[in-house]
């Protein structure tokens, strides 16, 4: 009962702070403890989706807030949402978009007109480190042998990966430009999603493979994948590799996932709904579903949110301008 | 054998307590549902079902699962032979032979023989899932994007099937489909092609728009421009018996194996799908059928075998999904993330630390093909009434549905005004008799031959060679020399026998 009355409290000192509450303020907090949109730029079932549910029921469970109404937009990495979500929603305080990483290099590819800049940051909530593999009857024993072979003929090292531009490609040409291989040079093979990547390596159709931890953890564990080297800033449980970092190579990746407010809400909104993403994200139901779902919770609320955002968008524009992408 | 079917009788001691029956008996009921509406797929109805896995158990959920997926197979087949409205891309050729058997009163044979066809190929299927999984997919694995792009040359050869009086027109209309099938971001790298800077557009076109379009749109307008309005409101008389006859089932069994042999390893395959057996399935059953000139005017072989390969074809994908982990088509991707929610992380110890859930997820495989087949035989009696309905009235029908069928796609504007415009284009490419099956083939094969091939070529480095020098690919080249060229080198040494 207690964590109810809290937010309610947050939610009355905020509405109040504003000098001329808007008027969904009183819409929205009359139905206690709350009532949230949740905008959804793909559809249902996939990664976002799967965030935004568990958003929704973690918020009822810990009692956050009761009512959800879901909308979806999908297409073309959330590029067909965007506009939608910024357009319908503007000023709307009690809307959450969930987007991530992956947004932001479709925007480039889709030469969409709007940014991810337009948008109110709330917290970016987990993150997904990538995992660099080879075929379990590679040659190759680990992540030294790979440099070298890499290094040595960058056209043999054939890498299996989702589509192009996305974090995987994104990774490998990190990883080229840190080593001193010419992005483009990168033998990068696009596959039409995890599961086709995954059988072209367990096939050893490709010289190694990469993508998000959860996709190969199975296959590393179960020994038909060896694991090189993961992109994360910290080595992953079951996974015996290093981080790209330890190896000796700059380059520190992680496929985040968080929310969004809509454009043209008042900073007082913005920090209730900070608040009340907080909440939930150290609250219990939350953080058991992290455990469950292997999700790594990466945390970060409100403005410091809106720099790391800033600085996402500069270094994934360089790195698909290195692969030649974006211009 | 006999670990795999002590395990199997404890699968079935799950799936047939009540409570799961019930659950198989929702799935395959919504699924038979899902299935008759174009647009609504049973990867979206799973996706919107995935929050009841906060509150039933994990083997329920995986029953109702499989339930919807099987039974989304049965259903499609229904409104492509009955509407020529195919309701998933795997039935749109189904709608080539079964819409004019159904046009020439033959309705009621040709959904028997889809449901029964479906019925064999599933238990095949399943039976596939139950014993010889490991080597189907080992198998499945061996093949790389060469060989994969051979593949597609194998399957560019059903078109031949599907050309119609002239091979020019053919050709053109296949090529149009190949154009439809480049719209999009390309997946190698990552630029938007043909979009006219259309966002919709960059994840490419729906291929059951287009079938729809073609099919059902197209076809009402032309009937439409047709008739005159004094003529009577025309009814399709329903011929012989509502099911089938001797003749018709000494025509369907054969190509429902035949059908299920080729849609079983190919689902199975990493990146088969359900389309290309069904291509292959329609070339074999022409070339192999004692009345080839009923094919385009309503052989039931044409129906039977397409079916049977679907149908099997989608036990095929549960292969790689349930010894792997590996999703190979959005249903199985998102039955994946279902698993997830459980905490389960689908691999290739799926099947020695969830033993109850997968083989409980099996035996309901095999109950819900039953139940299916009870479901489905005595609904066409009822179906084959709807045909009753004077053709304006059923047609104005069509347009309805197929427009309310692909705004649930993706509630998108765009694809309602895509629809009509290939609407259009079907009604003029039907009024100057350009065929219009060879679209849908090149819209499938064309993009998946094209990534295919670069994937090959970026892995070899350009060497193309690797086409000729890898056994799988020499050999699927062969074939579709032989199927292309054998029928004419064959009629040449004869006529020359004769002379």
């Amino acid at each position: 009962m207690s964590t109810r009355r809290d937010v309610l409290k947050t939610l009355a000192l905020t509405s109040s702070a504003a000098a001329i509450p808007a008027l969904w303020s009183g819409a929205a907090f009359a139905q206690a403890p709350g009532a949230l949109q949740i905008f959804v730029p793909a559809a249902p079932g996939g990664g976002w989706d799967s965030t935004a549910r568990t958003i929704e029921m973690a918020m009822k469970t810990d009692n956050l807030a009761k009512d959800f109404k879901f909308e979806h937009a999908p297409g073309a990495g959330g590029a067909v949402g965007l506009p939608k979500f910024l357009s319908t929603k503007k000023g709307a305080a009690d809307a959450l978009m969930v987007g991530g990483m992956v947004m932001v290099g479709s925007l480039i590819a889709n030469k969409s007109p709007v940014s991810m800049k337009d948008l109110t940051p709330i917290a970016r909530l987990t993150g997904e480190a990538n995992v660099l593999v080879v075929p379990a009857a590679s040659p190759i024993k680990n992540i030294k042998e790979w440099v070298e072979a890499f290094k040595k003929e960058p056209g043999k090292m054939s890498v299996a990966g989702g589509s192009a531009g996305g974090t995987d490609h994104i990774l490998m040409g990190m990883i080229g430009r840190a080593v001193g291989v010419e992005p483009k040079a990168v033998s990068y093979v696009a596959f039409a999603g995890g599961g086709p990547a995954t059988a072209a390596i367990l096939g050893s159709q490709v010289a190694c493979g990469t993508s998000g931890v959860g996709e190969f953890v199975e296959h590393v564990k179960s020994g038909k994948m060896r694991a090189l080297a993961v992109s994360g800033g910290a080595r992953v449980a079951g996974v015996d590799a290093p981080t790209l970092k330890e190896a000796g190579i700059d380059v520190e990746l992680v496929n985040w996932r968080g929310v969004f407010g809509a454009p043209g809400v008042t900073p007082e909104q913005q920090a209730a709904l900070v608040g009340l993403v907080e909440k939930m994200a150290k609250g219990p139901t939350w953080q058991a579903e992290l455990k469950k779902k292997d999700w790594t919770d990466v945390y970060l609320g409100g403005p410091a949110f809106g720099k790391y955002l800033d600085a996402e968008i500069t270094r994934i524009t360089g790195i698909l301008k290195d692969l030649g992408l974006a211009t | 054998m006999i670990d795999t079917l002590t395990q199997l009788a404890q699968g079935f001691a799950i799936a047939l307590t009540p409570v799961n029956l019930m659950w198989c008996f929702i799935g395959v009921f919504v699924g038979t549902a899902i299935g008759v509406l174009p647009g609504i797929g049973p990867a979206l109805a799973i996706a919107l079902l995935l929050p009841l896995t906060y509150k039933v158990d994990a083997t329920a959920a995986f029953i109702l699962f499989a339930g919807i997926y099987y039974g989304a197979m049965y259903g499609g087949s229904t409104t492509s032979i009955l509407l020529n409205t195919p309701g998933e891309s795997a039935t749109i050729v189904t709608a080539m032979e079964g819409n004019k058997m159904a046009k020439k009163g033959r309705a009621g044979a040709a959904l028997a023989t889809a449901a029964i066809g479906s019925f064999v190929a599933g238990t095949i299927g399943t039976l596939g899932i139950t014993f010889i999984a490991e080597p189907v997919v080992n198998l499945a694995l061996k093949f790389g994007p060469a060989d994969y792009f051979s593949l597609m040359i194998l399957s560019f050869v059903t078109v031949s099937a599907v050309l119609g009086s002239s091979a020019v027109r053919g050709l053109t209309s296949l090529a149009l489909g190949i154009f439809l099938g480049l719209i999009g971001i390309d997946l190698q790298t990552g630029q938007p092609r043909f979009w006219f800077g259309v966002t919709e557009l960059s994840d490419g076109i729906n291929v059951i728009v287009v079938a729809v379009g073609l099919f059902a749109i197209g076809e009402t307008l032309y009937l439409a421009a047709q008739k005159k309005s004094d003529t009577p409101p025309e009814v399709i008389e329903i011929k012989d018996s509502i099911f089938m006859s001797r003749e018709d089932w000494a025509r369907s069994w054969k190509p429902w194996l035949r059908g299920s042999a080729l849609g079983f390893p190919i689902g199975a395959m990493p990146a088969g799908g359900a389309e290309i057996p069904t291509f292959l399935s329609y070339f074999i059953e022409k070339k192999l059928s004692t009345k080839p000139e009923e094919f385009g005017h309503g052989a039931i072989e044409g129906v039977a075998g397409p079916e049977a390969a679907n149908n099997a074809s989608a036990a095929g994908v549960l292969v790689p999904m349930l010894a792997l982990g590996l999703p190979t088509s959005a249903t199985a991707a998102i039955m994946l993330s279902a698993f997830q929610s459980y905490g389960i992380t689908p691999g290739p110890l799926l099947f020695t630390q969830q033993p109850q859930l997968v083989w409980g997820l099996i035996a309901s495989l095999y109950i819900g093909n039953v139940m299916l087949l009870i479901l489905n035989l005595p609904l066409i009696a009822l179906w084959v009434k709807m045909l009753k309905i004077p053709e304006p009235l059923l047609y104005g029908g069509i347009l309805m549905f197929a427009t309310i069928g692909t705004y649930g796609i993706s509630q998108s504007v765009v694809d309602l005004i895509l629809l009509y415009i290939i609407g259009g284009l079907g009604f003029l490419m039907r009024r100057f008799d350009f065929p219009t099956a060879p679209v849908i083939i090149g819209m499938i094969l064309g993009p998946l031959a094209e990534q295919n091939f670069r994937q090959a070529m970026t892995i070899s480095q350009g060497d193309i060679s690797v086409l000729v020098t890898r056994p799988l690919s020499l050999s699927l080249l062969l074939l579709s020399a032989l199927a292309l060229l054998g029928p004419q080198i064959w009629r040449l040494m004869r006529g020359r026998r004769v002379a």
